[in-house]
C-alpha cells in the first residue's frame, strides 16, 4: 500500500530538521503517511526516531522544515497546535498515565476538557475503549494499581477516547517486563487490523514484519531506507541497514 | 517544551527540614544519662522551687489568664494565620508560576521578590508595612488584622513559593506531555494534571510553613495593637508587665504548644506516608 495520488496523507514530513543546540538530530526527513497506513520506525538508540515523532505533534519544534497532519500545516506560526494535538494519539514508553486520576477519569478528562464532550458521553466513550483495551473492569482503580501492560493499554484507551486520525507509538513496549510485551502488542495488532493510521517507533522486528506496511530506517538523521517490511528485511539496499538489522538479529537470538 | 525528557531528576522531593538520623554509641548514651541525672539533681537541690512556682506557675494567675486567652488571644493568633497563610498560598503560587514561566520578566520579577523578602527578617517587613509605607508612600493599610496579615502574606509568599516551585518542578515532565499531546492547552494540564500532584507533593512542607508562620504572629505584638487585636505572645507580655510575673508568658508559650505541636505531628506522618507511597 503506497501513498495514493492526489489524496490528503495524514503526515507529511517536509525535510524536517531539529537540533538541540550544536547537535543536529534530524538532518532532513521527508516521510509520508497515507491515512491507513501503518509505519514502522526502526533504527539504533540515539538516531532521533523519538525526536522524529515528536515533531509530529510538536512535543518538539522543528528547527526547519515542515509538518503537515490532514494537510493542516502544524509547523505554520498560527497554528492552532491544540486542535491538532487532539486529533494525533501518542503513546509513550513510560505510559505517562496521570496517577491522581482514575482508569475512567484518565480516559475521560481530555474528552471533556478539550472536546468539550458532555461527561455521560466522555464515560461511555471511556468504557468501550477500556472494553477495547480489555481493561473495563480497571475503571475506578489508580494507575499505581496497575502493570504495566496493563498502565500501557490504559494510555491507548486515553488515545483513542479521542478519535485520532493517527497514533504514535514510541517503543510502547520498551519499559515492559518480556512477559507483558505481548498484551500490548496484541491491542496496537487490532488497531492495525481496524484501519488506524500509525507511525510506530519499535524495537519489536516481529510486529513491524507483520502489522507495518513500509519500515523505515533512521541512520544519523534522516530516513536512509523506506520499503515494505519483506524487502526492507529480506534484502536490504544499505549496508547500514543490514548491519544495524544484524546487530538486532543477534541481540534478540542472544 | 524548552528541554527533553529525563534532563530532571523525577520526583525530587521538595526542600522540607528533616531530622538527621542520631547514631549514639552505647558509650555516648550511658555518658548522656549520667549528665542528665548529675543536671536533675543540682536542679533539686540548687533551685529555690517555691519562689519559681511563684513568679512562673502560680495558679490563681493560671486561671487568670482563662478565658480570654483562648477566646481573644489564640483566636487572634489564628486569625494571622489564617488571612497570612491565605494571601501567602495565593500570592505564593501566582509566583511559583511566574518562576516557571518562559515569559522572562515574568521570571525575574518573581526570583527578585523571593531572594529579597527571604533575605530580610520578618519583623523588618512587617514594621516597614506597618511604620515606613505609610511615611514613604502615603500607604496606610487598615488596621492591625489588615496590616499584620498583609505583612505575614508578603513574607510567607516568598517561603511558600519556592515549596510549590520545588513541588511542580518534581512532577515528572512526562506527565505534561501526556497532557498537551491530548490537546490540554498549558493552563489545563497546569490546572488538571500538574498542579493537583504537586499539592500532593508538598501538603508536608506547606504544613511546615504554616507552622513557622502561626509562631511568626509573635511579631505583630510589636506594631501598635488595640485591646481587641492582641495575639497570644502581646497577651503574654501584657501579662507579665500587669502582674510583674512570668505566668502569663507560660500560659501563652502552652497555648502555642498545644496549636504546633499536632501541626508538627501532622507534617511528620503526611511526610512519612508520601514517602512510603512512591
Ligand atoms: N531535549 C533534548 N535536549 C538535548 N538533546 C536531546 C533532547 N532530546 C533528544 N536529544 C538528543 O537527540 C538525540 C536523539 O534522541 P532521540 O530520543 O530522538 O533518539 P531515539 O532514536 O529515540 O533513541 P532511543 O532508541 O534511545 O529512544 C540523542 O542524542 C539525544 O541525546
Ligand atoms: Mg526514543
Amino acid at each position: 500500500m503506497t501513498t495514493e495520488a492526489g489524496a490528503v496523507p495524514a503526515v507529511d514530513l517536509q525535510d524536517v530538521r531539529k537540533s538541540f543546540g550544536r547537535l543536529e538530530v534530524l538532518r532532513g526527513i521527508d516521510l509520508r503517511v497515507a491515512a491507513g497506513e501503518k509505519i514502522c520506525i526502526i533504527g539504533a538508540s540515539g538516531s532521533g526516531k523519538s525526536t522524529l515523532l515528536r515533531c509530529v505533534n510538536l512535543l518538539e519544534r522543528p528547527t526547519s522544515g515542515r509538518v503537515l497532519v490532514e494537510g493542516v500545516e502544524v509547523t505554520a506560526p498560527d497554528c492552532d497546535i491544540d486542535r491538532v494535538r487532539a486529533r494525533v494519539g501518542m503513546v509513550f514508553q513510560q505510559f505517562n498515565l496521570f496517577p491522581h486520576l482514575t482508569v475512567e477519569r484518565n480516559v475521560t478528562i481530555a474528552q471533556e476538557t478539550v472536546l468539550g464532550r458532555p461527561h455521560d458521553l466522555a464515560v461511555d466513550t471511556a468504557m468501550a475503549m477500556l472494553r477495547r483495551v480489555g481493561l473495563e473492569e480497571k475503571r475506578h482503580e489508580y494507575p499505581a494499581r496497575l502493570s504495566g501492560g496493563q498502565q500501557q493499554r490504559v494510555a491507548i484507551a486515553r488515545a483513542l477516547a479521542m478519535d485520532p486520525s493517527v497514533m504514535l507509538f514510541d517503543e510502547a513496549t520498551s519499559a515492559l517486563d518480556p512477559e507483558l510485551v505481548g498484551e500490548v502488542l496484541r491491542v496496537m495488532r487490532e488497531l492495525a487490523d481496524e484501519g488506524m493510521t500509525m507511525l510506530v517507533v519499535t524495537h519489536e522486528m516481529g510486529f513491524a514484519r507483520r502489522v507495518a506496511d513500509r519500515v523505515a530506517f533512521i541512520d544519523e538523521g534522516v530516513v536512509l531506507e523506506e520499503s515494505p517490511p519483506a524487502e526492507l528485511f529480506e534484502s536490504p539496499r544499505e549496508e547500514r541497514t543490514r548491519r544495524f538489522l544484524q546487530r538486532v538479529l543477534e541481540r534478540d537470538e542472544s | 517544551m524548552t528541554s527533553g525528557a529525563g534532563m530532571r531528576p523525577a520526583h525530587e522531593p521538595p526542600p522540607s527540614r528533616r531530622r538527621l538520623p542520631v547514631s549514639t554509641s552505647t558509650l555516648g548514651q550511658w555518658a548522656l544519662y549520667g549528665g542528665t541525672l548529675a543536671v536533675v539533681m543540682f536542679l533539686a537541690v540548687a533551685v529555690d522551687w517555691a519562689r519559681l512556682q511563684d513568679k512562673m506557675f502560680r495558679t490563681d494567675l493560671v486561671l487568670d489568664q482563662f478565658p480570654r486567652i483562648v477566646t481573644q488571644a489564640a483566636k487572634n493568633t489564628l486569625i494571622f494565620t489564617a488571612f497570612g497563610f491565605a494571601g501567602g498560598l495565593a500570592l505564593g503560587v501566582v509566583l511559583a508560576l511566574m518562576r516557571l514561566s518562559t515569559f522572562r520578566p515574568y521570571r525575574w520579577f518573581a526570583a527578585v521578590y523571593i531572594d529579597v523578602i527571604r533575605g530580610l527578617p520578618a519583623l523588618l517587613v512587617l514594621i516597614f508595612i506597618a511604620f515606613g509605607l505609610p511615611i514613604a508612600l502615603d500607604i496606610r493599610i487598615p488596621g492591625t488584622y489588615g496590616r499584620g496579615s498583609v505583612a505575614l502574606a508578603i513574607v510567607s509568599s516568598a517561603y511558600i513559593a519556592e515549596v510549590v516551585r520545588a513541588g511542580i518542578e518534581a512532577v515528572p515532565k512526562g506527565q505534561t506531555e501526556a497532557a498537551r499531546s491530548l490537546g490540554m492547552s498549558h493552563g489545563q494540564a497546569m490546572r488538571r494534571i500538574v498542579i493537583p500532584q504537586a499539592f500532593r507533593i508538598i501538603i508536608p512542607p506547606m504544613t511546615n510553613e504554616l507552622v513557622l508562620l502561626l509562631k511568626d504572629t509573635a511579631l505583630i505584638s510589636v506594631i501598635g495593637v488595640t485591646e481587641a487585636t492582641k495575639e497570644l505572645t502581646r497577651f503574654g507580655r501584657d501579662g507579665v508587665n500587669a502582674n510583674a510575673n512570668a505566668t502569663p508568658l507560660v500560659v501563652a508559650g502552652l497555648v502555642y504548644l498545644a496549636l504546633t505541636l499536632p501541626m508538627t505531628r501532622l507534617a511528620g506522618y503526611l511526610e512519612r506516608r508520601a514517602r512510603a507511597s512512591r
